[in-house]
């Protein structure tokens, strides 16, 4: 289903890679280690991207290909969703607990 | 249709960005990761449209189950066991990457790659794209599933190294080097499909083996890095499917994820290059003198109550990971407002990796209502512990170890400090004379001139403690 990439197209990839690692380089500059927790656990969570790479796997399973390949990218979907929908809320949850106190200390456990 | 899913993909990319870059500072930070998660919704609503909802009811199950498992772990999850939350989320997305390109070498080399294999240059990148995506995801997998073990306390704790380690890992690199270049050059003498099972496997074989002989307190910096390996993997399989959001946002936490993994080995002082490969030898060389019987001063609850409370004006609290798993959030809260109803000066100071990881101690006391201004980093307090009087270490042990400042040998060996030896008392409130998690006596215990040990769980050791406060 995607046609193998040709090389103009494998050098536009190799330069949308190069620029996305310097810009992530230069994301991280001062956190302050307060953060350091919840910003592991968002950028964690962003790697559960990989679920589109899953829903293109079993998507292109779907008809030609053998039982294994659709079991093994359901695996993918569901991790993939594991990773992207826990990460997201747990980052959530900590940071609800920092925010909840600028609201004049109020209580955030349950 | 085609066009506007590369549309929202690269919306997608921009909104990670974005949300990334609002996470570093604690008053936007909410907003930064719901921002990120918005730019999720929209690249999986995208890819879904791409893929022309071929089996829509398959993925829908897929998401639906995993939506639930990853709802229910993140609700359920202790704040003290969020380590090993993130380790198991990094583990379970490193094997994702590490299945999606596995199958998606089943679909090339059924497909496209002639008998005997004869790639153009790109199905040369694809395939290398791949065999990385399964390596750097399956090492990713098994290296989170041993640091949640170790986390958790259930298996494989401490540091555990045997000999010819090293070897058996280049032995097994090799071995997928090998296996690598088998399917690169369309060898005949094993099928491409069955050299990536066993370049998986080794690679899952290759993860533990790298994890394993790190110990617990370097836990935190290993599961940074694996988080970066994870992206890179997901890059790879951007690679892979000419995908641009999975090239991107994969290379954007694959590289955010390895400056903050240096972040954090720089705030415990501890070279990355070190742990990885150096993996302290897991003998402790102090245990020789057991033999003798080494005292120190156990007091009671009114015994710290009564030094509280007449003999200190000014007051440091050290929490640590003990106060976590005693649930003593609250406890030392009501300790707070107890002492400071005396008139005392009452401060933290937090060890950048007090708790099991940077800013984890944080957000335990942020969930017992602890304002964030009393609350001191390293660097800003540890100069003013030569004039306090008193410090009260809650379950904390490694980081106000002294032994830390001296060169070589121990488990800690350079790992900045807290200067709580600087005070005039130090009450340890603790279970026992027990080193901590690196397994690194400390010789501030046995100072019965200046320090006073409560043994006691953390929150009922607190409990007496603010009772006997408030008596007195």
């Amino acid at each position: 289903m995607t046609p193998p990439p040709d090389t103009a197209q494998l050098l536009a990839e190799f330069t949308v890679f190069a620029l996305a690692v310097v810009i992530g380089f230069e994301l991280i500059a001062r956190v302050p280690s307060l953060l350091h927790t919840p910003l592991m656990s968002a950028t964690n969570a962003i790697h559960g991207i990989v679920l589109v790479g899953a829903i293109i796997a079993l998507a292109g399973a779907g008809e030609e290909f053998d039982l294994l390949t659709k079991v093994l990218g359901m695996i993918a979907v569901i991790f993939g969703t594991i990773n992207i929908v826990g990460g997201f809320l747990v980052t959530n949850r900590m940071l609800d607990m920092f925010s909840s106190q600028g609201r004049r200390g109020g209580r955030s456990g349950k | 249709m085609e066009n506007g899913v590369k549309v929202a993909y690269v919306a997608a990319a921009l909104l990670f960005i974005v949300g990334i870059r609002r996470m570093r500072s604690p008053e936007t930070a909410r907003i930064g990761n719901i921002t990120s998660a918005l730019g999720m919704l929209i690249a999986v609503v995208a890819v879904l449209f791409q893929t022309e909802v071929l089996s829509l009811w398959q993925v829908a199950i897929g998401v639906v189950i995993g939506s639930v498992i990853g709802a229910v772990a993140a609700q359920r999850v202790q704040m003290t066991a969020m380590p090993q939350m993130v380790a198991a989320f990094n583990g379970v997305g490193g094997a994702a990457a590490a299945l999606v390109a596995f199958v998606d070498l089943y679909r090339v080399e059924s497909l496209e790659m002639p008998p005997g294999g004869v790639l153009g240059t790109e199905g040369y990148v694809a395939a290398v794209a791949i065999i990385l995506g399964i390596v750097i995801g399956s090492v990713s997998f098994a290296g989170s599933v041993v640091a949640f073990g170790k986390l958790q306390e259930i298996f494989l704790t401490g540091s555990i190294a045997f000999p010819g380690q090293k070897a058996v890992n280049a032995l097994i690199a090799l071995a997928i080097v090998v296996l690598g270049a088998f399917i690169l050059t369309g060898s005949s003498i094993i099928s491409p499909v069955l050299a990536a099972a066993i370049i998986m496997g080794a690679a899952l074989v290759l993860g533990m083996l790298l994890v394993i002989p790190i110990g617990g307190a370097d836990m935190p910096i290993v599961i940074s890095l694996l988080n970066a390996f994870t992206g890179l993997a997901a890059a790879m399989s951007g690679f892979v499917l000419s995908n641009y959001v999975l090239i991107i946002s994969g290379s954007l936490v694959g590289a955010s994820g390895t400056i903050l993994t240096r972040l954090m080995s720089s705030s415990l002082g501890r070279p990355l290059g070190g742990i990885i490969f150096g993996a302290v030898a897991a003998a402790s060389e102090d245990d020789d003198e057991d033999g003798e019987e080494k005292s120190a001063r156990s007091v009671s609850a009114e015994d710290v109550a009564s030094t509280l409370k007449y003999d200190a004006e000014s007051v440091i609290i050290v929490p640590g990971y003990g106060l976590a798993v005693a649930q003593a959030q609250n406890s030392i809260a009501d300790l707070v407002k107890a002492l400071e109803s005396e008139g005392k000066q009452v401060r933290f100071a937090m060890h950048p990796v007090a708790g099991r990881m940077p800013g984890h101690m944080n957000v335990l006391l942020a969930e017992a209502s602890i304002p964030y201004d009393k609350l001191f980093d390293m660097e800003d307090i540890n100069e003013d512990f030569d004039e306090t009087d008193v410090v009260i270490v809650v379950g904390a042990n490694d980081v106000v170890n002294p032994i830390a400042r001296e060169e070589g040998g121990s488990a800690i060996s350079g790992m900045p400090i807290l200067n709580v030896d600087h005070a005039q008392r130090v009450v340890f409130v603790k279970r026992s004379l027990s080193p901590g998690f690196a397994g690194v006596d400390n010789p501030l215990f046995y100072d019965e001139e200046k320090t006073m040990m409560l043994f006691s769980d953390a929150k009922s050791g607190l409990d007496e403690v603010v009772s006997a406060v408030k008596q007195g």
